[in-house]
């Protein structure tokens, strides 16, 4: 049984399916005004907590807001603003990291340093103290997690910039004649690209995470937007009776993050095995 | 009865070891048809280019390869008993005890993280059940007897602190100190200094003479094989094309393979008389 | 003038840092003078820690020298402008030991070749190829090879690759940093066989750095000895590594291991 079960975590399929899944999430997300069927913030008290029906393919909530559209328009927040996380911690990481491994001496060390004493605290503690400090509302989450996850990815570039230094062939452009710019362009970029799209997806996950636990706390998106982690939180209280209320954003905030999850693993694996040096 | 004498001198017999492994494309043999015979006190030479089996063929010895993806057919015993098959917990016990092996790279056999002398004594105190002082006694008499400088002393380091001729030296110590009855030695030289390469070919020898050990030799490098083989196995693509006692095989080469190899090498001439080879 | 002239280069490693207070600078080079004169070939013996590869650096141009000057077709490499080190660099090339690490893993065999003439020719698309191609075959290689990975190639190839790299600027100086020492005995003697052959056809000199003396003999015209640093012996014939009487000279030359069983002396026969 558990050959079978391995058998279908096969990678040649697991990447095609995960970024078709992706693939649909974000269409999902960006076309939830055509395709979810109701206003997610319509509140209508006279359709309060319905089982599915034709009008409400997931039935509704306390406030009588279909559930399904709440969770498609859900989509593009927490997808929307995860990429925004992504991109700006990887670039500013980016930047950092090589500016800081190249450069050597104690610039390097300062910097270092403060990344270290950044990564000494839990990073969900840092959020909600920098929350704290801004206040609660999206942006000020976004803006306190931009601030915190780009040092993960400086100590991960720079090591990796370290090590790339030492290449032979890294002194062997030199002796080539290759500029400075054309050897971080040709020789530095291409080696560092792969685990930057692996740690992205992973990356990808977290964000959504730490989005959704925001709003769960109450810290992030406020009422009325629809958001996975805030319908969690509304749902709370009628997890008696209504218990899909808390499923449903449950459910697919696991089911993104398990994809995007299995498909850094498995470019993980593949881009390993590229690499055979 | 003269028979019996013959086997019972043959430490290490190999029988048509065949050994394949599994891959995404199939099955691919390494090693085919291989006889190999190590007689007590001397050394086999096993001699062949990158890629053409003799590590596969030392590391089924000593039942080393991935049983999964690896099928190792055939017969090993060593002094009568059966290796192939047997199970790992019966395999830890002869291993470093009865065979012995000295790696390529003196570096990669060390853990970085421990002394030198925490890992010699480990290795000691696996085969033997002594206390740490005596272990360590062994240890220094055994790091005395390849000449390594301060033996006590040396034991506190650790293996970056080390030269490679150095750790090289250790790692035969800790071979010897056992005193096997087969060593297995894959490449010893390749990455050492020629200074120190003939150093460590002596130290070998040593324990060789003094406690009748077997030895193969595993190398690509003739000089190697000239100066330390009793007998020599030429391999290529998996299969051993000839076998000869040394001198006849420098002398007369039968196999094209091996006369090419014999001609493939860098001479000097230096100390000799030039020889035309047949 | 000689191709390259090195005037009393001496250059230590290690300085004190924040952690290594106690860190003595270590001298690895000391007043090291010798030449090179165009198509010959100075090979430089010496065990590991002698200070080869530092040399081998000092004279591309790649780590100043506290003291002493490198002086290639007359100019101070360490002294001129950015833009005449730029033209120097056509003539000065390098092939490393290790030629698994000497290559951009992510790069096809074309491109690892291409590289120097792009920085230095300006040539089509078309010519480039062609050119590469002619270089591929030179060293023994084919066409088919453009398209493919480093890790499609063994040790050897790959080292065949880092030399059509190395020579594809017709360059006058080449420095071989034990350049076989990593591969088998069959391939070290193709690999030197190769290196002979374009040193007669294109007119080129060698800085070959081994502790090998057989690969160094093979190849060279002269040769160094480099023990701790100093350059203890030069000749300008090398049968004279044979003759002196040095003592660090004569503890290489009874660690040559015999050609023959015959003249082994490990075992007391």
């Amino acid at each position: 049984m558990i050959r079978s079960i391995q058998k279908m975590f096969n990678l040649q399929k697991v990447i095609p399916i995960c970024s078709i899944m992706i693939g649909i999430l974000f269409i999902l997300a960006i076309f939830a005004p055509l395709i979810a069927p109701n206003d997610p913030i319509a509140v209508n008290m006279a359709y309060k907590l319905q089982p599915p029906s034709m009008d409400f393919p997931l039935g509704t909530d306390q406030l009588g807001r279909c559930n399904l559209s709440r969770i498609l328009y859900g989509a593009r927040i927490s997808l929307g603003f995860a990429i925004l996380i992504f991109v700006s911690s990887i670039l500013i990481g980016l930047i950092v990291g090589t500016f800081s491994g190249y450069k050597g001496g104690w610039v390097d060390h300062v910097l270092m340093r403060f990344c270290d004493g950044v990564m000494a605290f839990p990073s969900l503690i840092l959020i909600l103290g920098l929350v704290g400090i801004f206040g609660p509302g999206l942006t000020q989450v976004i803006l306190a997690l931009m601030l915190v996850q780009w040092v993960y990815y400086a100590r991960m570039f720079r090591g990796m910039v370290l090590s790339l230094k030492e290449q032979n062939f890294i002194v062997a452009a030199r002796v080539s004649g290759s500029s400075k710019w054309k050897i971080i362009k040709n020789h530095i970029v291409p080696n560092v690209l792969p685990p930057l799209i692996v740690m992205g997806t992973l990356e990808m996950g977290w964000a959504i995470m730490d989005i959704s636990a925001m709003s769960f706390l109450g810290l992030g998106v406020q009422a009325p937007t629809p958001e996975w982690g805030a319908m969690i939180h509304e749902g709370k209280s009628y997890i008696r009776t209504n218990p899909e209320l808390m499923l449903y954003p449950g459910l697919i905030i696991m089911v993104v993050i398990v994809t995007f999850n299995l498909l850094g693993e498995a470019l993980s694996e593949r881009y390993g095995v590229k690499r055979r040096f | 009865m003269s028979r019996l004498k013959i086997e019972e001198s043959n430490v290490l017999e190999v029988k048509d070891l065949h050994v394949h492994v599994k891959t995404k494309n199939g099955v691919t043999p390494l090693v085919q048809d291989l006889n190999l015979e190590l007689k007590r006190g001397s050394v086999l030479g096993l001699v062949g280019e990158s890629g053409c089996g003799k590590t596969v063929t030392s590391m089924s010895i000593l039942q080393l390869l991935d049983r999964k993806t690896s099928k190792i057919e055939g017969s090993i015993t060593l002094k009568g008993r059966e290796l192939n098959g047997l199970s790992d917990k019966e395999m830890r016990k002869i291993r470093g005890k009865d065979i012995a092996f000295i790696m390529q790279n003196p570096m990669n056999a060390f853990t970085p993280v421990f002394t030198i002398g925490h890992q010699f004594v480990e290795s000691i105190r696996t085969h033997r059940s002594c206390s740490k002082k005596q272990a360590t006694e062994l240890a220094i008499n055994a790091m005395h007897q390849v000449n390594l400088p301060n033996p006590g002393q040396l034991l506190n380091y650790y293996p970056f602190q080390l030269s490679g001729g150095m750790l090289q030296r250790v790692m035969i110590a800790i071979a010897a100190s056992t005193h096997p009855a087969v060593i297995i030695a894959d490449e010893p030289t390749t990455a050492l200094d020629v200074k120190n390469q003939k150093k460590v070919l002596c130290h070998l020898d040593k324990i060789r003479s003094e406690y009748g050990s077997a030895i193969l030799l595993i190398s690509h490098d003739l000089g190697v094989i000239s100066e330390m083989a009793d007998e020599v196995a030429v391999m290529q693509n998996g299969r051993i094309v000839e076998k000869a006692d040394v001198f006849q095989l420098f002398d007369e080469p039968q196999h094209e393979y091996t006369k090419k190899l014999l001609l493939a090498r860098p001479l000097l001439h230096v100390n000799q008389p030039i020889i035309p080879l047949a | 003038m000689s191709l390259l002239q090195v005037n009393k280069v001496t250059h230590s490693y290690g300085s004190r840092t924040f952690f290594n207070w106690k860190d003595r600078p270590k001298k690895v080079l000391s007043d090291i003078s010798f030449s090179i004169e165009e198509g010959t070939c100075l090979g430089i013996l010496g065990s590991s820690g002698a200070g080869k590869s530092t040399l081998g650096k000092v004279i591309l141009g790649l780590e100043r020298p506290q003291c002493g000057q490198v002086l290639f077709q007359g100019h101070d490499i360490y002294k001129v402008d950015k833009h005449t080190l730029h033209k120097i660099r056509r003539d000065l090339q390098v092939v490393f030991q290790d030629s698994y690490s000497s290559v951009n893993p992510r790069m096809t065999a074309e491109r690892i070749i291409a590289e120097p003439l792009e920085n230095f020719e300006k040539l089509t698309v078309g010519e480039q190829k062609r050119t590469v191609v002619e270089l591929l075959e030179r060293v023994g290689l084919s066409e088919t090879d453009l398209k493919k990975y480093p890790y499609q190639f063994s040790g050897g190839q790959l080292q065949r690759i880092n030399i059509a790299r190395a020579i594809s600027l017709k360059p006058k100086l080449i420095v071989l940093d034990e350049s076989v020492s990593s591969l088998d005995m069959v391939n070290q003697t193709l690999i030197l066989d190769l290196l002979s052959e374009l040193k007669k056809d294109l007119g080129l000199s060698y800085f070959f750095i081994t502790h090998d003396i057989k690969a160094a003999y093979t190849i060279s015209d002269s040769l160094g000895i480099l023990e701790n640093g100093e350059l203890v012996e030069i000749y300008d014939s090398k049968d004279h590594f044979f003759t002196s009487e040095l003592s660090e000279v004569k503890e290489m030359r009874d660690s040559i291991l015999a050609e023959h069983p015959r003249y082994r002396t490990v075992r007391a026969r």
